[in-house]
């Protein structure tokens, strides 16, 4: 009997987001309106640039991989009620791992490059991330402040390897060699010439892609599947009723985080292995801090992340488009990035509560 | 407005509040349908009703939290629109919540003012209610020390800082919610010599409870509510306690448990010594000892804060103790490994915990997946190593939800959008369904409804005759003394005597609770 209408979940993960959504483009619009831009001109300019051919779809695909990763990543440790801020440190320590086992390890062909890199990603992450796992575990440090601290961290200790280890005597880039051919992923151009389906062979879109689609089902999977998912999510729903049930908040913290890193290292596949084919300072460009927004935006569900991480590609690659054709400034995409999350994060309620009597008005009329 | 006025009456009334055809629906609920009821001033009026029933709904029309769909509403013969709590305050009236709404880190004084205070300035808001507060406690017993701090105060001064609250407000008309639900015994008989005092000062209470107790203690005037309708209203020397029972339940209900004699077998749990300094350094257990045997249920009495927590979470292994526990004869670890909750569940020991908002369900989990909470590692419940069989588990909880008559017998319902007493029910199907060798139990009825209360002394009682052991705690002595078959009493962290059920009363038991023997 409560006043507040229950949504149904599809509405919950599509509806509200994409109303949220057409809030903020219509408040953009305005902007862009109001510095004597057209906003129509820039839609469509948007659209076109991000899906409008194979080129714009292959870029908004390539950032969506990232953002798949980090978003997943946020989501898993928030299921367990941490807020995971350190996605970015752990994708730049992730690409360090990335970057060691491609370099140092003779891989005969991609594929056991891929699986090599993946482990080496996936274990430096998780690694990166079990620091402040275990301080908040043990310590009781607030996992925010040192998730947060552990990203300048991160930064350090790569220029550091990058300057000091990784560079190629000789040059002044504080950069990685170029990794071996033989570790060259797959472009999504080469994956549908397969299937004779013609794609842009520009773009750096690879089969880290249909691994970031898998790894939304498998955390699916592992939240609503298995047990440690059970574990994490009883734990973040209510601590006491989770010790009650015999749930070890420390270890369940632990566990939390060391998927969330791993998952945040996973990203360096595709922007270390797949794009730059090198380890360079900026590897991860922000897309740790757009996984916060990502999470936030799908509601925590993989799904819903898949979703959301479509939406900051379109956005990253269509505002680059902007950026590149129109007197828009750059800085105006960024404002069009903050308000996406301004409405789907922080003002979810104003969306919510309407929708949700709206729905309570349908079911009464159903009766 | 749909003025449904069948009285004309002048503006001269005996009635301080009158309300007329009052209807309000969330969506397809109606949680208030055309109620009427007539207070009259310089009265106690108990409002009684099953949870949902609809009282506190109603209650929230009055202080205008909630807006009705239609009906009106008259303060001292006037009709007044009441839009919002401001104007539910002008009005003269006053709310007492069940969860209070103070400022913990805030004084007294503080509070009493929040919201109230006359200017800019603090001082001349805080002096003239120190001066307040000090003739209301000479008057009422409503002694608080205006400079303590509130999360410093114990739940029954904290309810008096509410109280004065509203009289700092110049309520003319109190409405408490459920106020003697957080409170002692002792703490429950103070507030309603409070209550008494301010009626005779002229002011009107409106008391929401479940209690029939109470109603029948301290009210002039009932109403129960039943689904959302008012049922009746009667003098309260007019009426008893098994008719209120029946008007709120809607059929006859027996308020006394039908109980066969015990039939105790071996002893099930030994406890010898057990001790607990809790984090701040407190002793919270001094040497508890006690046994409960197979087919037998021993309440432990006590008012609450004397242990009676720290001694069930030590038996559910969510506490580490000092002292020595024998199960069927076997050593219990008190800490380290092996004390932890799964070991307690695979050891036979089941645990319907105090509070199960917080501990006992997962409130945003399904049913099916609250009915896992505690036994995930369960066999049955898993298919291999990583996987949990929630199919299997869905089916297990169709059929405990059966069992246990949960309504609705939804598995997918989340466990928040259960009634209290289906929540309870809920948690009462996972944990003796399994048919423990000694369930732990805590506050099995509190926030249940009449109908539900019956049903789980039932089922308790059904379990001891198939040869648990069953370890009681409760705040309510009615219920320790209807349930137990040995009865032993704490107080400060001690067991202070041990009664056989039938051979004692609520007299020498209170006697004992307050530490005296």
């Amino acid at each position: 009997m409560s006043a507040k209408g229950r949504i149904p979940d599809w509405a919950d993960v599509t509806l509200v987001p994409l109303v949220s959504v057409a809030l903020a483009f219509m408040i953009s619009a305005i902007l862009i309106w109001a510095i004597g831009e057209s906003p129509w001109e820039a839609v469509k300019l948007m659209v076109e640039g991000a899906f409008g051919s194979s080129y714009g779809w292959g870029y908004t695909l390539y950032y969506a991989t990232n953002f798949m990763f980090t978003g997943l990543a946020v989501s898993v440790a928030f299921q367990a009620r941490l807020f995971n801020i350190g996605g970015e440190g752990q994708a730049l320590v992730g690409g360090l791992g990335v970057a060691l086992v491609c370099l140092y390890i003779p891989w005969p062909h991609w594929t056991l490059a891929l699986v090599g890199a993946m482990l080496g990603g996936a274990v430096f992450g998780a690694l990166w991330a079990l620091i402040p796992g275990w301080l908040q575990a043990k310590r009781g440090s607030h996992i925010v402040i040192t998730t947060i601290m552990f990203n300048f961290i991160a930064a350090s200790l790569l220029g550091y390897m990058l300057v000091n280890v990784l560079r190629p005597q000789g040059t002044q880039d504080p950069s990685s060699p170029r990794f071996p051919p033989e570790t060259a992923l797959p472009s999504l151009h080469e994956i549908l010439a397969l299937v004779g389906i013609p794609f842009s062979r520009v773009p750096p879109v690879n089969i880290s892609l249909l691994i970031a689609v898998a790894m939304c089902f498998v955390v699916w999977y592992l939240l609503w599947r298995t047990r440690l998912g059970y574990q994490i999510r009883a734990f973040g729903e209510s601590e006491p009723a989770a010790e009650y049930a015999g749930i070890s908040p420390a270890r369940i913290t632990i566990y939390a985080m060391l998927i969330s890193g791993a998952l945040a290292g996973l990203m360096a596949v595709n922007s270390v292995m797949g794009e730059q084919q090198r380890l360079v300072l900026n590897a991860v460009e922000g897309a740790g801090f757009i996984g916060i927004a990502v999470a936030l935006m799908g509601r925590n569900h993989p799904f819903g992340v898949f979703l959301a991480a479509i939406l900051f590609g379109f956005l990253y690659q269509g505002g680059a488009e902007l950026a590149l054709w129109t007197g828009i400034p750059r800085e105006l995409i960024v404002v069009i990035q903050a308000l996406v999350i301004l409405f789907t994060g922080a003002l979810d309620n104003m969306v919510r509560i309407p929708i949700a009597r709206l729905f309570a008005q349908a079911r009464a009329r159903g009766r | 407005m749909t003025a449904t006025d069948i009285s004309p009456r002048a503006q001269t009334t005996d009635y301080a509040i009158e309300l007329r055809g009052i209807s309000k629906a969330f969506g397809p609920v109606q949680a208030n349908k055309d109620i009427s009821i007539q207070v009259r001033r310089g009265t106690i009026h108990g409002i009684v009703g099953e949870n949902g029933a609809g009282k506190s709904t109603l209650m929230s029309i009055l202080y205008g939290f909630y807006r009705a769909d239609a009906g009106e509403i008259l303060i001292n013969g006037q009709t007044t629109e009441i839009p919002d709590s401001q104007s539910a305050i002008r009005a003269g009236i006053g709310m007492v919540f069940q969860h209070f709404k103070l400022v913990e880190n805030f004084s007294v004084l503080e509070n009493v003012i929040l919201g109230a205070e006359a200017g800019g300035m603090l001082r001349p808001s805080l002096s003239r209610a120190r001066g307040l507060l000090k003739d209301l406690a000479r008057e009422f017993e409503l002694n608080v020390d205006p400079d303590a701090k509130v999360e410093d105060l114990s739940v029954g001064h904290q309810q008096r800082v509410e109280i004065l609250k509203a009289l700092y407000r110049e309520a003319d008309i109190l409405i408490l919610d459920e106020p003697t639900g957080v409170l002692t015994p002792s703490e429950a008989d103070h507030l309603f010599r409070i209550l008494r005092g301010l009626k005779d000062q002229g002011k009107t209470i409106i008391l929401i409870t479940h209690k029939l107790r109470e109603i029948m203690d301290v009210t002039d005037d009932v109403s129960v509510m039943r689904r959302g309708e008012m049922v009746a209203t009667r003098p309260t020397a007019q009426t008893s306690p098994t008719e209120l029972a029946e008007l709120m339940v809607g059929r006859k209900v027996l308020l006394r448990v039908e109980k066969p004699p015990a039939r105790p077998g071996k002893i099930v749990l030994q406890v010898d010594n057990l001790r607990v300094v809790d984090s701040q350094g407190v002793e919270r257990l001094r040497g508890i000892s006690l046994n409960v045997r197979a087919g037998e249920i021993l309440g432990i009495a006590g008012v609450a804060g004397n242990g009676q927590s720290e001694l069930l979470e030590v038996l559910a292994g969510l506490r580490d103790a000092e002292g020595q526990a024998q199960l069927r004869g076997e050593d219990l670890p008190l800490a380290g490994p092996g004390a932890g909750a799964i070991s307690r569940r695979r050891q036979g020991v089941a645990h319907v915990p105090e509070d199960r908002h917080r501990r006992g369900l997962v409130l945003r989990f399904m049913a099916w997946e609250n009915m896992a909470l505690g036994y995930h590692h369960d066999a049955a419940y898993n298919a291999g190593p990583l996987r949990m069989n929630n199919a299997a588990i869905m089916r297990d909880t169709e059929a405990k939800m059966q069992h246990f008559d949960v309504r609705p017998p939804d598995p997918l319902l989340q466990a928040e959008g259960f009634s209290g007493g289906n929540q309870q029910k809920l948690v009462l199907a996972r944990e003796m369904e399994r048919n423990p060798e000694i369930l732990l139990v805590g506050q099995p009825t509190r926030g249940v409804d009449i109908g539900a209360i019956e049903f789980i002394h039932q089922q308790l009682i059904r379990l001891r005759d198939q040869g648990s052991a069953i370890l009681l705690v409760s705040v309510e002595l009615d219920e320790i003394l209807a349930l137990s078959d040995r009865i032993a009493v704490m107080f400060d962290g001690r067991i202070m005597g041990e009664r056989q059920s039938d051979q004692t009363n609520a007299q020498e038991l209170g006697l004992l609770m307050a530490g005296m023997t």
